[in-house]
């Protein structure tokens, strides 16, 4: 906000509330980026730091709950000011959730580092770049209070439910052709399905984002690509065969 | 600045639209003059009926002139000058033909101070009545004393000391003893002038209660500072800014997404 407030601690308030927002989607990020590196390079080590690492996130939600609930009892806050606040309890929630994917990524990981390596597996590291840059550009977009970038970033979420599909069909595919890889593949659609919850997570940030310039929530229904839930892989008959 | 632009695509702000509602007063290019000082510059305001309309806005931005203008107290000031047109129920309240102590029946105030008479409680609420003719028997005004009491909230407080003097009541009883008064004569508009200005937030709550339980009966514009107080009690709320009506609009758009940056720096605090 351009204008100043004439009590100076409020904006002070106002403006550690969203450094600590950015700080909390810098550090889910890196969160992201290492639980996909533990896929890549089945690493159970690393996957075990990640988990840990998670508890970051939850402190960092705390706070932001504690300081927003804190404002609006104390400021009475209005306009510009209550929604400023009201954001940052969505997109605190939003992130903490984004850290429980990549910390639930990152214990398939390391089962699937106990296991034989899948084919399927090479389409995680797109997925996770293509959810990454979703969410940074969501984030630059909250930093910049660019409501345009929000909905390029929003736009966007359907590109990593195609992936999520096309993923779901051939891993369903490979495991109805050589049944010893049902459980590294079972793993692998559970990593892939968090990594989709992910991007929709970042999306309710790009609405908040909206909902926080514009003052309105966002009407337009959300662009919806995955359809894995209709999907159905028959098996192959004896008479298919060439 | 994409916030900016979102505004622009709305285009010009509308009046708020009623939901099948009827306005009960209804204000165009309402000028008020003070000798040559044009202290409110054409105001355009539907006030609804059954609603609460808070007028806020800083010192000196013209609020109390407009709601003064509605029931005439202007005239009571030799170099105040009223132009424009002001209706009730359709009927220009400055017309030639109209009385205005009838008027002021129909359409009552409430001070930012309590001022009941130096009465009891009794005969400040008949007071009115009285001298309106509205009552014929002694049982009559005893019923009118008592209903308005208890529309004010305070009958069961006052009920076994009616002879009492009204000056001797507590700050906030006093001023549900004024809300009584003006409630006595039956008017069909209740105009208040910070009323809650003089009270602690425990008198303040009883009054703002009673502000949302006159509304069923009544129609309601409160002049209040108290933006919070604005926001809780009522459905529009009208920002007067330099005496211009900046922006007129249902109460929660106001207080969570106002059109204009005015309003906006006013109620966030960033006004100077």
């Amino acid at each position: 906000m351009a204008q100043k407030h004439i009590v100076k601690s409020f904006d002070e308030l106002l403006s550690n509330l969203r450094r600590t927002i950015v700080e909390m989607g810098g550090e889910a990020e890196r969160q992201i980026g290492a639980c996909i590196d533990c896929v890549r390079r089945r690493d159970a080590t690393l996957a075990g730091t990640v988990v840990e690492a998670d508890y970051r996130l939850d402190l960092m939600e705390k706070e932001i709950d504690q300081a927003a609930i804190r404002l609006l009892a104390l400021r009475q806050p209005m306009a510009t000011d209550l929604r400023e606040i009201v954001a940052a309890l969505k997109i605190a929630a939003d992130l903490e959730r984004i850290g429980d994917y990549a910390a639930n990524v990152a214990k398939r990981a390391i089962s699937l580092a106990q296991t034989p390596a899948v084919r399927p597996v090479s389409a995680i590291p797109r997925m996770g770049r293509l959810v990454q840059e979703i969410l940074s550009e969501v984030l630059d977009a909250y930093t910049r209070r660019d409501v345009g970038r929000a909905m390029g970033a929003w736009s966007r979420d359907e590109e990593v439910d195609d992936l999520y599909t096309s993923l779901f069909r051939e891993t369903l595919t490979y495991m109805m052709e050589d049944p010893r890889t049902i459980s590294p593949c079972t793993h692998l659609l559970f990593v892939a399905k968090n990594i989709e919850r992910i991007g929709d997570h970042a999306t309710n940030i790009a609405e908040t984002i909206h909902f926080l310039e514009i003052g309105e929530a966002l009407t337009a229904p959300r662009p919806k690509g995955d359809v894995s839930s209709f999907e159905v892989v028959a098996p192959r008959q004896a008479d298919d065969e060439p | 600045m994409t916030m900016n632009l979102a505004k622009e695509e709305q285009g010009d702000m509308p009046e708020p639209q009623p939901a099948g509602g009827v306005a009960k007063m209804t204000a165009r290019d309402v000028r008020v003059f003070y000798g040559a000082k044009e202290a409110l510059h054409g105001v355009d305001c539907d006030i609804m009926e059954n609603e609460v309309l808070a007028l806020i806005g800083p010192s000196g931005c013209g609020k109390s002139t407009f709601l003064r203008c509605l029931n005439r107290m202007n005239d009571t000031i030799d170099v105040a000058r009223v132009e424009g047109t002001i209706t009730l129920d359709g009927r220009d309240i400055y017309h030639r033909s109209l009385d205005v102590v009838q008027l002021r029946a129909r359409v009552g105030m409430v001070f930012q101070k309590p001022n009941p008479f130096p009465k009891s409680i009794y005969d400040n609420i008949a007071y009115g009545p009285r001298i309106h003719g509205l009552v014929g028997h002694k049982d009559e005004l005893d019923g009118i004393v008592q209903s308005s009491l208890e529309r004010a909230g305070l009958w069961e407080e006052v009920k076994d000391r009616l002879a009492e003097p009204g000056t001797g009541l507590s700050g906030g009883q006093q001023q549900r003893l004024c809300i009584a008064r003006c409630v006595a004569v039956s008017p069909e508009v209740i105009l208040m002038d910070e009323p809650c200005s003089a009270l602690d937030p425990i008198a303040t709550a009883h009054i703002e209660e009673l502000i949302d339980e006159l509304r069923e009966n009544y129609t309601i514009v409160i002049v209040t500072h108290n933006m919070q107080q604005a926001a809780r009690v009522s459905q529009k709320t009208a920002f007067f800014h330099l005496g211009d009506l900046v922006e007129h609009n249902n109460t929660e758009q106001i207080f969570t997404n106002p059109r204009d940056d005015r309003t906006q720096g006013y109620i966030t605090g960033r006004y100077g």
